[in-house]
């Protein structure tokens, strides 16, 4: 047995002085101090994470089988749709693959959207952790992007139409707009060069910048060190070694923590992909189920969930301004209300971070935000009414209100005094 | 540029030239992978003139054929059908078709060469859905009480009447676009070409 | 001001009323009924797989019905030579598109297409075979409640008899066909159960995995849950 570690030790001293293993494994893992008090909310960063590695495992397995071709089969059949069929029946199991995948996309939106709520409740993009938020807000941001190519390719009528409707979107910016849409699809009407590009985009563009995004996330994060549900610094109270007192290890403790949350969620995510693949028309839209038809316009079309909000608050924009059409301004609403959450560190006044210490005033802004948002995201998957869009115009005002006037109302309020260090149930 | 002692001008000059030199080499590495993405040749190509025999088309009914892979309507509209867009000349937005979204010989009060047939680019203008006919007249259609016939889109709810004019303060911006085309006879239509070209 | 108040407090409930509905009739579950799905199978052979293709459907994939190589090569097999072909048709698109207007669209994942909010795929496909009636106006002589205007005539009405839409927008059937209405009802119903089928053979095979694959992960949770508990008692 010691022959046996002997070996390991001498292979390891080996490496090390080659390649900082050892130095990286205690900066990131074993001697990264994380605060002790990380609650229900702090999951989803690693489960984020795991769906990236999801995601990129069965990408890299569907592509062995799919087509990328819009080009008809004998069947009458476009190439790319017929494909994702031979992957579902033809290929060993390469329907599990695939749900992993389709499901792993909404999973995506939920781990994400729960991290960045997660954000907004205990001020985890406040100083010094300006740049991990922006980083975030990137990936954000490239991660619908990633989703949105990726809803190409199966090339069914919610793929055909969904992509028609978003590339025709930049054709509302004045002057360069049609030439540039028909830049971006390769062609006058979404074709296959559309579908060849955005295939690329997705398995080799999109995925590059996102790890490199990823990796620059997670080392701002471990510059500065972790937040947590106090809102407070752990870095301020170290003992004699240097070690904040109220930090743990990462390894073991919450990577055995997080093994925990990763069973759940996949307890989760296997009852979606085992039973409800579809889940009611929401992770995979039944209109789908036809292969894309550049003549026929399905009767009701409507994002993908993760999109709906921001689809509602474009479709909320209804009057033209500065002799510019509405179909231009709504593309610049929908387009600030991603950006403008990138800008929460410096619009956020409060003296303290944690919604624990908050007054009144934040509370009540945040949940009108949060109500807004999902009833912005309802409408998005509907038809839209009169009603519906009066309904879509007051929630935009309330989201946008939510970030503009927080400068303003984040100071007025009344908070309660932070603690000096972490508190623990 | 000023030079003080603490600089090493010509190492600066040359700092500069260099830096310049290399972004111009990015911007010209640049131009032909954006380039790339322009339409290819053939797909420049793919717009062939079409023929369609509408010899076959009943009065009140339509036809779509694919023309550059976009819908393209053939419309047989009845007299009833070319009555109501009277009625609806005040409700769209451009009524007399001012707008360049038709060849000269479309701009007249049915935007079509033959009053009854209309010939129109099945694409709405505002985000490029295909409108569904609604050609039933009032509540029928789901539309409007005293709708008079005519296309709504799906996506955004704009509405077009029975010569692809589009409704007053509605998303799409434009009425539909009348493609180039010409009669060869009197039951033959070519789409995409007209006798000008 | 108090007007917009108004609409303000009953814009949400004008928003969120539905629009227009459609009535499905709810189509009875055959999917664990091996000789309903061979039925099925059957009528879809000799009905439809005329005019519609099924192309991603191999027909010794049947197997998951219950049906060996044998009985799909002596009983199903007509539009081709070898039981691993797909269910293709010898139709030429371009005829059937000017026979029918559109060219038939393919069957094999039409279950799953036609779902909706107002019932699953199986659920429209069960009332819309069961709905066509007599329309002169229409090329075919017929029409559809809830396929307004397809181009499909009644391929089945030799079974089901002629119905027409009465003045209280019902359908009566005036005419009897070979079967009688619940004979005709049990048919479609095997048909769609096979549509269905068809839509995701492997459907039933997930289910049951999914069983194993969570029963598994409960108690991998237990271990993970236990270690965690072993390691964190000494924070705090």
């Amino acid at each position: 047995m010691s022959k046996v570690n002997a070996l390991l030790k001498g292979t390891l001293d080996w490496v090390d002085e080659r390649f900082p293993l050892t130095a990286n494994w205690k900066a990131h893992l074993s001697e990264y101090y994380a605060p002790k008090n990380f609650n229900f909310w702090y999951f989803f960063g690693s489960l984020a994470l795991l769906v990236l590695v999801i995601q990129i495992v069965t990408g890299i397995f569907l592509v062995m089988h799919f087509k990328p071709d819009a080009s008809l089969n004998a069947s009458g059949v476009p190439v790319a749709f017929a494909s994702v069929e031979y992957i579902m029946r033809d290929v060993p199991w390469g329907w599990l693959i695939r749900y992993m995948h389709s499901t792993g996309a909404s999973a995506f939106f939920v781990v994400v959207y729960m991290h960045m709520f997660r954000g907004l409740l205990y001020g985890s993009y406040r100083k010094p952790r300006e740049l991990i938020w922006i980083f975030g807000m990137l990936i954000f941001l490239c991660l619908m992007a990633e989703a949105f190519f990726g809803y190409l390719l199966p090339w069914g009528q919610m793929s055909f139409w969904g992509a028609q409707v978003i590339v025709n979107l930049f054709s509302a910016i004045p002057l360069i707009g049609p030439d540039l849409s028909i830049w971006l699809r390769g062609d006058f009407v979404v074709g296959d060069s559309t579908l060849n590009r955005f295939f690329s985009f997705h398995v080799i563009a999109v995925p590059l910048v996102l790890l490199g995004l990823v990796a620059a996330h997670i080392l701002a994060l471990h510059e500065v060190g972790s937040n947590n549900p106090d809102g407070v610094e752990i870095k301020k109270k170290k003992d004699a070694n240097g070690i904040p007192l109220d930090g743990i290890p990462f390894h073991p403790y919450y990577t055995l923590k997080d093994i925990v949350g990763v069973i759940v969620f996949l307890m989760a995510f296997s009852v979606i992909v085992f039973f409800m693949p579809e889940f009611g028309g929401y992770f995979l839209e039944y209109n789908n189920f036809f292969p894309a038809d550049p003549l026929q316009t399905p009767l009701h079309i409507a994002p993908v969930w993760y999109f709906t909000p921001y689809y509602s608050i474009l479709r909320a924009v209804t009057y033209p301004l500065f002799g510019i059409d509405a179909k231009f301004w709504g593309v610049v609403a929908m387009g600030a209300s991603t950006l403008i959450i990138a800008f929460l560190p410096w619009l956020d006044r409060s003296p303290v971070k944690s919604i624990r210490y908050r007054g009144p005033l934040f509370k009540g802004f945040l949940a009108a935000f949060l109500v807004s948002f999902f009833i912005l995201g309802y409408l998005g998957v509907l038809a839209p009414t009169p009603a519906r869009t009066l309904v879509s115009q007051i929630c935009s005002v309330i989201y946008f209100g939510f970030f503009l006037l927080m400068p303003i109302y984040s100071s007025l309020d009344k908070c309660q005094p932070e603690p000096d260090r972490v508190t623990t149930k | 540029m000023s030079c003080d002692e603490n600089v090493d001008c010509g190492r600066r000059r040359l700092l500069v030239a260099t830096a310049a030199a290399g972004g111009v080499a990015g911007v010209a590495a640049a131009v032909p992978f954006v380039a790339s993405m322009l339409p290819s040749e053939r797909a420049k190509s793919a717009g062939a003139p079409v023929e369609v025999d509408i010899s076959k088309l009943a009065p009140g009914q339509m036809m779509t054929v694919e023309w550059r892979g976009k819908p393209v309507w053939i419309i047989n509209r009845t007299p009833e059908m070319l009555a109501s867009l009277k009625k609806t000349d005040d409700k769209v937005a451009d009524p007399k078709s001012d707008k360049q979204m038709q060849p000269d010989y479309a701009k007249n009060e049915t935007r079509s060469i033959k009053p009854e047939i209309l010939v129109a680019v099945g694409i709405c203008t505002h985000l490029g859905c295909s409108p569904s006919e609604k050609f039933k007249t009032g509540a029928e259609s789901g539309v409007d009480p005293d709708w008079p016939g005519g296309f709504l889109c799906p996506c955004h709810g704009s509405t077009f009447d029975l010569a692809g004019r589009v409704y007053k303060s509605k998303p799409a911006p434009d009425n539909l676009e009348i493609p180039p085309h010409m009669y060869l006879g009197d039951a033959k239509i070519v789409i995409g070409e007209d006798k000008k070209a | 001001m108090k007007k917009f108040l108004t609409a303000i407090l009953f814009a949400p409930v004008l928003a969120f009323a539905a629009g227009a509905e459609l009535h499905l009739d709810k189509a009875p579950d055959k999917s664990n009924d091996q000789a309903a799905l061979q039925n099925g199978a059957k009528v879809f052979v000799n009905y439809c797989l005329n005019c519609h293709s099924a192309s991603y459907m191999r027909y010794n994939r049947l197997k998951d019905i219950g049906l060996t190589d044998a009985q799909v090569k002596d009983n199903l097999l007509f539009t081709a030579d070898k039981v691993g072909e797909p269910m293709k048709i010898a139709m030429q698109r371009a005829d059937a598109k000017t026979w029918f207007g559109a060219a038939p669209p393919d069957l094999t994942v039409i279950a799953r297409a036609r779902a909706s909010e107002f019932g699953s795929g199986a659920d429209w496909l069960y009332t819309y075979l069961r709905s066509f009636y007599r329309d002169e106006e229409r090329p075919s002589g017929w029409n559809n409640v809830v396929f307004a205007n397809v181009g499909m005539p009644h391929v089945l009405w030799e079974l089901q008899g002629d119905q027409v839409m009465g003045a209280d927008h019902k359908l009566k059937l005036v005419k009897p066909g070979t079967l009688k209405p619940e004979e005709f009802d049990a048919m479609v119903g095997d048909l769609v159960g096979y549509l269905k089928y068809m839509g995701e053979p492997v459907a039933e095979f997930r289910k049951q995995l999914g069983v194993i694959v969570l029963i598994f992960l409960a108690v991998f949770f237990v271990f993970a849950y236990a270690l965690k508990r072993e390691y964190w008692k000494d924070i705090h």
